[in-house]
């Protein structure tokens, strides 16, 4: 399968990357090309131009900064998987990116090209809801940061405009007592998440003080279960199975694998499990 | 419109002008002749296309051949050295790792990836290395034999 014909334009900076953006209409950028790529392969998309930002070092790579981790967007998910600062700070992120895919996919996929792409099933988005992370981004006329909760709008579709670069994600460092983890069930032939749970829990003083459960694959972005009735609680499986099982959504995805009320169950289950290992982690 | 690109593959350089859509298996396969990247499931699923750049394991259908301009690509071609069988060819051959052979290249360089990455692993970890890589024939058990007889002679 090849692509449909395009120009290839290979960006040396993010300022030359932005303008090369503005210089041409429908213009697609690429990292790693491992969401893109494929599209392109199917036909799906037919960008005329594709700027090729995969060399910009000033993207790449992983540091504190205050109480928080940057990644920047051109960081692959084996360095994300790997790094001791995630592991950490935040090593519940570094978890999310170790389920992405296999090892290949790993190597070439970035986190930037991944949460761009915002794919329902992608192992990522789910996980900077839960923690609260920013995406930066970077157009001709400044920067500008927004929540990760606000950043995916629907299917495939995110806050990114046209004109701009998602430079870095910023993802706070976990306080001390809480416990986080990510659960996936994998499609077993795509490696995408048909749902994938994120959850948090903060203990303090024999309490929970803190929790939070985001589930991924059940609708077009990113779910939030109001997982408010641990807090105070023993956090007992009962309490957590009842936690889990406010997971709603108006309209879950379905598909030939799986149909949105088969999701919306395994979801339930999965943020049982994964909000009963989050406590155990902050335990 | 055609991309200039250098690269070293196998060791040598080499240098071309690809069309921007020319895929880095197509280009490895077609313009270099090394066929050993076999073209498999054309959906970055299978694994059958698996190269090494810059040590790490790839699938070269998902990459154009201009982003691997600079870039130094080992194939299965590149493994043996002086006529002799890398250990994990050797593997394959000693232990039956393989049947109709299409997803061995792959599988071959997904596992030298693995082994600099964790020189002994244990089954599972094997399992889990090779996971972006599909055979249709063996049930994989000897593969994982294959893959231990490598780690140990590696050493």
């Amino acid at each position: 399968m090849y692509p449909a014909q395009f120009d290839y334009r290979r960006a040396g900076s993010v300022d030359e990357a932005l303008g090369l953006l503005q210089e041409h209409e429908d213009a697609k950028l690429m990292a790693g090309g491992h969401s893109l790529i494929p599209m392109m392969k199917l036909r799906l998309a037919q960008p005329p131009v594709v700027i090729d930002i995969g060399r910009l070092d000033e993207l790449k790579g992983i540091s504190e900064a205050g109480g928080s981790v940057r990644v920047g967007s051109l960081t692959t998910h084996a360095e994300i998987a790997a790094s001791d600062v995630l592991a950490a700070r935040c090593p519940v992120l570094a978890e999310a990116a170790g389920h992405i895919g296999d090892a290949q996919v790993r190597n070439r996929g970035t986190i930037g090209g991944n949460i761009a792409h915002a794919d329902p099933g992608s192992d990522i988005p789910p996980v900077l809801v839960l923690v609260g992370a920013s995406v930066h981004l970077q157009s001709p006329s400044g920067t500008r940061s927004v929540a990760a909760g606000d950043f995916f709008q629907d299917l495939l579709m995110t806050d990114v405009g046209e004109d701009e670069i998602l430079t870095h994600v910023e993802a706070p460092a976990l306080g001390a007592g809480t416990g986080a983890a990510y659960l996936k069930f994998e499609h077993p032939a795509s490696g995408y998440a048909v749902v994938g749970a994120a959850a948090s829990v903060t203990v303090q003083n024999g309490r929970c003080t803190a929790a939070g459960l985001v589930v991924g694959g059940v609708s077009a972005t990113p779910t939030t279960v109001d997982v408010s009735s641990l807090v105070g609680s023993d956090l007992s499986d009962d309490a957590i199975a009842a936690a889990a099982s406010g997971l709603d959504a108006e309209d879950p995805i379905g598909d030939i694998f799986a149909s949105g009320d088969y999701r919306v169950h395994v979801g339930k289950v999965y943020g049982k499990r994964a909000l009963a290992a989050a406590r155990d982690r902050a335990s | 419109m055609t991309v200039s690109i250098q690269l070293e593959v196998n060791g040598k350089p080499v240098q071309a002008a690809v069309e921007p859509r020319r895929l880095l298996v197509h280009f490895l396969r077609e313009d270099l002749g090394l066929t050993g990247a076999n073209i498999g499931c054309e959906t970055s699923l299978c694994g059958a296309c698996t190269v090494l750049l810059d040590g790490n394991a790839v699938k070269s259908c998902t990459m154009l051949a201009a982003q691997a301009d600079g870039a130094s690509v080992t194939t299965i071609e590149g493994l043996a050295q002086n006529g002799e069988l890398h250990p994990l060819q050797e593997g394959f051959w000693e232990k039956h790792g393989l049947q109709c052979g299409y997803c061995t290249p792959g599988m071959i360089l997904s596992a030298n990836y693995l082994l600099a990455q964790n020189p002994s692993p244990n089954d599972e970890e094997i399992r889990e290395g090779l996971k972006g890589n599909i055979c249709r024939c063996t049930g994989y058990h000897n593969i994982v034999e294959a893959v231990k007889y490598a780690a140990e002679r590696m050493s």
